[in-house]
Parts: C-alpha cells; sequence; structure tokens
C-alpha cells in the first residue's frame, strides 16, 4: 500500500523529518507516536502533498505509484486521506455544498457517475446518524463555529463518506471526551477492512484500546526510533518518552 | 431567463428605441459637445422644451466644474471633444462569423453557457436568428399595465408620462451634483423609467429583459424609478455576459425614489469589458446612483456585483429621509490584472429611527487594485440612528492592492455606528484543505471566494445569484497559482 523510503523533508529551510521509513501493507493499522514537534504532522502533510514541505530526499511509493509526482487533489482521488489535526473554518461555505462537491470531484475522478441530489442527500444523512451528528450542522458554514469535537467529528463524517484507501489521523482523538472518543475508534473500525490501511497519529494509549494497531511507531527528531506492537504504547504511557530519547542519544 | 437572453434581446429589440424616425437609423454626430449637439439631441429625441432647458443648465454648470480626481484610480486624461455624444445604436456588425472574434471572448461565452446563436449576436457578428421575443415582452406589459405599473424607456417615458418625469427627474441627483452626473444630464440618451403605483407590490423582478423599447446599454444612461406608497420592486440591471462597447467613457446616474411604506430592491451585475490584461481598451465606468427614501418606512437597497471595467467609479448611496427608513448596500467588487475599482457607498441618516447596513466584499487579484470608499453622515435631526458596515477585503497574490476608505461624519449623539473591517489574504490552508478533499484547484478557489460573498450574492434574486457565481470564477480564473 504504500512505501516509504529514507524520506527527508524539510520547512523553510529547517530539515524536518531525517530519513522516515515506513511500510504500510493494505488492512494495517499503524500507530504514530511522538512527543510535541517530532515531525508527526510534518509526515502527514508531506504524504498529502502540503506545498509548504519540500521533500529533499528519499521516496514514497502509493499503490506501486510516485505519491510524490502526484497533485494534492490527485492524491486525494487515488484514495489518500488527511483527519487534521486543526481542520480549517472556511466561512460561507456551508457543510452540505461542500460534501456534496468533495464527493462528486472523487467520483468523477474515478469514472463513477455523480450522485443525485436525493441520493446524496440519503447518503450524507446514513452517515450523519452513524456519527451521531445533528443534521442541523449541514447547513452551517464548514467547521465555522464548530467545537473542538464537532471539528474532529466532522473530519471523521468525511473519511466516512469518501471511503480512503489510506486514511491518516493526525491527533483525531486529541481534546476528544470519552463519548465522542468511541465515535472516532468506531467510525475507523467500521472502515477497517483488508484493502484499507491506517496511519493514527496519537498522543494516548487510551485511543488505542478502541482501535488496536497492528504497529506502534515512535517518532523522534524526525526519525522514527522505535517500533513495536501494540505493547510499545502501553511502555510509553507508564514511561513517557525519556528512556527513548536516552537510547536514541547513546545510539546517535 | 438568462441574462445572456436579456442582452439578446437588447440588442435585437434596438430597432424599436430609435425607430421614432427611421432617417436617424444610420446618424452619428461629429464628435464634439457644445450647446448646438445638445439642442440637436433633444430635437432628435423631440422632447419638450422645459428638458432641453434643463440640458443646457446642466451643460452649463459642467463647463465651470472640474472632473474629479479624489478616487483613489489612475487612467489617461478623457478628452471631452473627442467623444462622439450621439450615435444610433443600431450598428452593423463588425463581423461575417465568429472566427474573427476575439477567441478570449468566445472562450467566455462558453463557460457561461452561452449558446452559439447567442454568442454570434453579443459578440457583434451577423445573424440571421429571428427571435420571437416581442410576444413574451408584449404579455408582460399588459400584465404590468393591468397592475398600473409602468416599465418603459426613458424617451418614451418623456413622452408618455411627461408629468411624472418633471416631477422627479433630477429630484434625487440634480443636474450640478457632480461631474459626471452633469455631463449625464446634458446629453443622457437613454435609459429605464419605472413607476409602482400606490400599495402595489410588482409580480416580476423587472429586469431590462421586458422593456420593449431598448437598446444596447448606452453610454450616457439614465433610469428613474419611482415607488409609490406602500409598493414594492425588485429592478435588476446589467447582464452577466461580458459586455464590450466601443465607447470607453460611461457615465450613468440612476435616481430611485420611495414614498412612504415603499421598497425598491436594486441589483447590478455589471461586466462591462475591463480591458486585456495590460488593461488597453477598457471601460471607464463612473456611475452615480443614489435612491432617497423620501416617505415614513421606507426601504432601499442596492446590491452590486462589480466585475467589469478598466476603471469603476460608484457609490450608490441612501438619502434616509424619512422616520424609520433603511437603507442597505452589499457590493461584491471583483478587480483583476490592471483593473481599479474605487466603490463604495453613502448613506444619509436625516430622519428619526433610520437604519442602514453596508456590507462590502472586494476582492483584488492581479496588479489591480481595490478601494471601498464609504460615508456614513448622521444629521442632527435623525435621532436613533442606526448603522452597520461590514468592508471585507480579499487578495489573491502580493502585487495587487486593497484600501478602505470609511468617512465618518455625526452630529447627533444618540446615533449608533458600527464598524468592522478585514483584510485576509486567500487562505493555502483553506485550500489544501478543500484540495485534500479532492477538489481541483480552481473549484477549491471558487467556494472559498463564493463563500466569502455569500452575504451579498443572497441578497440578489436566485438566477442572477447563480449566474453572478459564474462569472466571479471566470474574472479570477488563472489568479492564484
Ligand atoms: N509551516 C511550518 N513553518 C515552520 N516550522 C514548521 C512548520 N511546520 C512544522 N514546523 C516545525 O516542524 C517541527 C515539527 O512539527 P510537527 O507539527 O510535524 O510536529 P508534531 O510531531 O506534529 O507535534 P505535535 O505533537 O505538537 O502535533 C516543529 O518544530 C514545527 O515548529
Ligand atoms: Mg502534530
Amino acid at each position: 500500500m504504500l512505501s516509504i523510503k529514507n524520506l527527508h523533508a524539510s520547512v523553510e529551510g529547517n530539515e524536518i523529518l531525517k530519513g522516515i521509513n515506513l511500510e504500510v501493507n493494505p488492512g494495517e493499522v499503524h500507530a504514530i507516536m511522538g512527543p510535541n514537534g517530532s515531525g508527526k504532522s510534518t509526515l502527514a502533510n508531506v504524504l498529502a502533498g502540503r506545498e509548504e514541505y519540500e521533500v529533499t530526499e528519499g521516496s514514497v511509493i502509493y499503490k506501486g505509484e510516485d505519491l510524490l509526482e502526484m497533485d494534492v487533489d490527485e492524491r486525494a482521488h487515488a484514495g489518500v486521506f488527511l483527519a487534521f489535526q486543526y481542520p480549517v473554518e472556511i466561512p460561507g461555505v456551508s457543510m452540505a455544498t461542500f460534501l456534496k462537491e468533495a464527493i462528486n470531484a472523487n467520483r468523477r475522478a474515478r469514472g463513477q457517475q455523480e450522485l443525485s441530489p436525493v441520493e446524496m442527500l440519503k447518503f450524507i444523512r446514513s452517515k450523519t446518524k452513524l456519527l451521531g451528528m445533528d443534521e442541523q450542522m449541514l447547513k452551517r458554514s464548514l467547521n465555522e463555529g464548530f467545537s473542538g469535537g464537532e471539528k474532529k467529528r466532522n473530519e471523521m463524517l468525511q473519511m466516512a463518506l469518501l471511503e480512503p484507501s489510506l486514511a491518516i489521523l493526525d491527533e483525531t482523538d486529541s481534546g476528544l471526551d470519552i463519548d465522542a472518543l468511541k465515535v472516532v475508534a468506531d467510525s475507523v473500525n467500521a472502515l477497517r477492512s483488508p484493502d484499507r490501511s491506517f496511519i493514527v497519529v496519537t498522543h494516548y494509549q487510551r485511543l488505542l484500546n478502541y482501535i488496536v494497531p497492528d504497529f506502534v511507531h515512535v517518532l523522534f527528531n524526525g526519525r522514527i526510533v522505535k517500533s513495536g506492537g501494540k505493547e510499545l504504547a502501553l511502555q510509553l504511557e507508564e514511561k513517557g518518552y525519556d528512556w527513548i530519547k536516552e537510547e536514541n542519544a547513546v545510539a546517535g | 431567463m438568462s441574462e445572456s437572453m436579456q442582452t439578446l434581446e437588447e440588442h435585437t429589440s434596438s430597432d424599436y428605441k430609435y425607430g421614432f424616425t427611421s432617417d436617424i437609423d444610420t446618424e452619428v454626430f461629429p464628435k464634439g459637445l457644445n450647446e448646438d449637439v445638445i439642442r440637436q439631441i433633444s430635437a432628435k429625441k423631440e422632447e419638450p422644451e422645459w428638458l432641453l432647458e434643463w440640458r443646457l443648465k446642466a451643460y452649463r454648470h459642467w463647463l465651470t466644474m472640474e472632473e474629479p480626481h479624489w478616487p483613489n484610480v489612475k487612467y489617461e486624461p478623457i478628452d471631452y471633444q473627442d467623444i462622439i455624444y450621439y450615435a444610433s445604436p443600431k450598428k452593423k456588425p463588425k463581423y461575417d462569423s465568429l472566427d474573427e472574434v476575439d477567441p478570449e471572448l468566445l472562450r467566455t461565452f462558453e463557460k457561461l453557457g452561452i449558446p452559439l446563436e447567442e454568442q454570434k449576436v453579443l459578440a457583434g457578428v451577423a445573424v440571421d436568428a429571428v427571435i420571437d421575443s416581442v410576444s413574451v415582452t408584449t404579455t408582460y406589459k399588459e400584465m404590468l399595465a393591468e397592475k398600473g405599473i409602468i416599465f418603459c424607456s426613458f424617451s418614451e417615458a418623456v413622452k408618455e408620462h411627461p408629468e411624472l418625469v418633471k416631477k422627479y427627474l433630477g429630484s434625487v441627483v440634480p443636474q450640478t451634483d457632480n461631474f459626471f452626473a452633469a455631463l449625464n444630464s446634458a446629453v443622457f440618451s437613454d435609459g429605464s423609467f419605472v413607476y409602482i403605483p400606490k400599495g402595489v407590490r410588482c409580480p416580476i423582478e423587472l429586469s431590462t429583459y421586458f422593456r420593449i423599447n431598448t437598446a444596447n446599454t448606452g453610454q450616457f444612461e439614465r433610469t428613474l424609478i419611482v415607488a409609490e406608497e406602500g409598493s414594492y420592486v425588485s429592478y435588476l440591471e446589467g447582464c452577466t455576459a461580458p459586455m464590450r462597447d466601443e465607447n470607453q467613457l460611461h457615465a450613468a446616474v440612476v435616481e430611485l425614489i420611495a414614498l412612504d411604506d415603499a421598497y425598491i430592491k436594486y441589483s447590478t451585475v455589471q461586466n462591462w469589458y475591463p480591458g486585456d490584461e495590460e488593461g488597453r481598451g477598457g471601460i471607464y465606468n463612473f456611475v452615480t446612483k443614489r435612491g432617497l427614501c423620501a416617505g415614513k418606512r421606507s426601504r432601499i437597497s442596492w446590491t452590486q456585483v462589480e466585475t467589469g471595467s478598466a476603471i469603476t467609479w460608484k457609490y450608490p448611496s441612501c438619502i434616509l429621509k424619512g422616520d424609520d427608513s433603511i437603507g442597505e448596500f452589499y457590493s461584491v467588487a471583483v478587480t483583476n490584472n490592471r483593473q481599479e475599482a474605487d466603490t463604495g457607498t453613502k448613506m444619509i441618516h436625516i430622519g428619526k429611527n433610520t437604519r442602514s447596513t453596508i456590507v462590502s466584499k472586494g476582492i483584488s487579484a492581479g496588479r489591480s487594485h481595490n478601494s471601498y470608499r464609504g460615508l456614513v453622515k448622521v444629521g442632527k435631526r435623525a435621532e436613533n440612528a442606526h448603522n452597520f458596515s461590514q468592508c471585507d477585503s480579499l487578495l489573491m497574490g502580493d502585487k495587487c492592492g486593497a484600501h478602505t476608505f470609511p468617512y465618518l461624519e455625526v452630529e447627533n449623539n444618540t446615533a449608533k455606528v458600527e464598524h468592522e473591517a478585514t483584510t485576509s489574504k486567500i487562505g493555502e490552508d483553506q485550500l489544501f484543505y478543500l484540495q485534500q478533499r479532492g477538489l481541483k484547484e480552481e473549484d477549491a478557489i471558487n467556494m472559498i471566494v463564493n463563500g466569502y460573498c455569500k452575504e451579498v450574492f443572497q441578497e440578489l434574486p436566485m438566477e442572477f445569484a447563480a449566474e453572478a457565481q459564474k462569472l466571479l470564477a471566470i474574472s479570477l480564473e488563472g489568479s492564484v497559482g
């Protein structure tokens, strides 16, 4: 599904990713943890194609293609979805309009028929219901005035509607109450399938109780310095990052 | 009814307007302006003596005036003796086929979804299309007449309803008001006249489409709308298709009068030729638009979407004379390439409990300059006046400019005046978000811009709003990235 080799990326001349290697197979869930500022969001943004981040070295192959050669929207059409750490507000653009345009843009790109307004509404409603969202929200401007939790839920709604092949969740669990956390976990678990993969960036082991990962990686200072199974998350929860930092200082 | 149809209608029916004598059809006056020219214009139009005097008074005053240079726009000096002040609008088509027409213009027509035959008409290609628009127009005319509504060309109104024209012409914009209004008053060619009788709610949007004696929108247009007590009218002006004109200088005057409890809603889409990327050949648009809320609880609402012209100088205003009257101004002004716009409004509070709302959305792209200039004036007698102004500027790229000039004159301390202003760049993070969800860059930009303009678009009649959105997309094409 995704093969990242020796990926280096910088922003405004500062190198942030310093040689990332990561293999994600179809159906797998990878959790990425790591201290603030270690480069987790940078990695997510580079994968989604944000221009500010300049890839200076390395390669990313996605479904057999060079991901780095693709435009942002092409990546989306190919099934890459990023649930943002900080979803932006777009005043005056209603949720309904936005969802409709996004869904149809992807359908067009994939050679599918656009949904009729009736089908569209039915489809969107089925998902808002699943996510326990108020339908009134469809009339509001995209993310404008949404609470932190509502914004995250909205990201999950979009994921459910766009049915990506590779979903990257950047701290979707941060700032959520326990019910919302379950909603996030449920929406991921509902989509889990042998041909769909997830990269879940999180600071909390708690989420991983609900979304059980196949692998846990620790990102530190632009590199993946430790990888393991789900028990690594428990270890991190218990001991923090200091021991990894020390190990790394000795090693590096 | 599409706006392109409207323009088509204007073209195809232009025979009617100047049809009072056939020899005029091909007539063009020599360049230059003097009293003789004005006398001849008036004579051609078979105007009554008082109107000639009115024109002459305007002309004599104009001679004493200086062209204003306070707007934040720069253009080559205008030689007023190098302009033709009277020409028959029935021009021969300039081209034999669409192949001869500027491909840029054709591309725009295509984007707006204008059918081929109509494209020909709009671009000035010879066609032999016979369009039975007269019958449509007649049907509406009859329906309007039943309600006592008058909707006709200005020239027709001068002939058929001289008492109304005499009573109201110049009552809001006196012929000495400003340089361009004075010029218009001296030489105006034609325009629209609307009269809505007491208590009548005009059942349709009055667009120039339904005006039978109409011509290609003129260089010096004159519009007068009178709404009697308790009446309502929504008037649409303009066209989303790009409008070309050989006359570079345009100076229109629009006067609105709302009596007790009357409501006039005036919507404009202005898409005059803005010139090429270097700004060559664009229209100079110097317009005076003013509404008088003469009666108690009257209301005048201006909504404009300005995307065209090389230079725009335009401040639709409301004089809130009647107690409890309401003035509104909703504007989207887009400038791209070398366009310059200095536009805004004046809200003059005279009566008690008068309220005004100003929502201005400027969008600048390319190397253009976009200025908002607004005056809110609260007179001594205007107890409890209330104004709310919101002026937002959106910048696309870093070579354009946005400027805001709010003026405030308050002579009554019970007034409540609120002003909000923002300047923002189209957000990279917003674009990225939408593109990540699969939208193309262009579509993402359009979505953000339409969202930004929403408060104004929702004031437009539905059809117009949809076309305005398309128009905006075309105007801003290629302005980011
Ligand atoms: N656009 C940018 N301009 C300048 N510096 C940036 C930019 N984006 C990221 N950085 C820097 O790159 C480093 C990594 O940031 P990143 O957001 O990837 O960290 P993170 O691991 O996601 O942290 P957190 O856990 O706090 O979300 C930080 O030092 C950050 O300041
Ligand atoms: Mg982060």
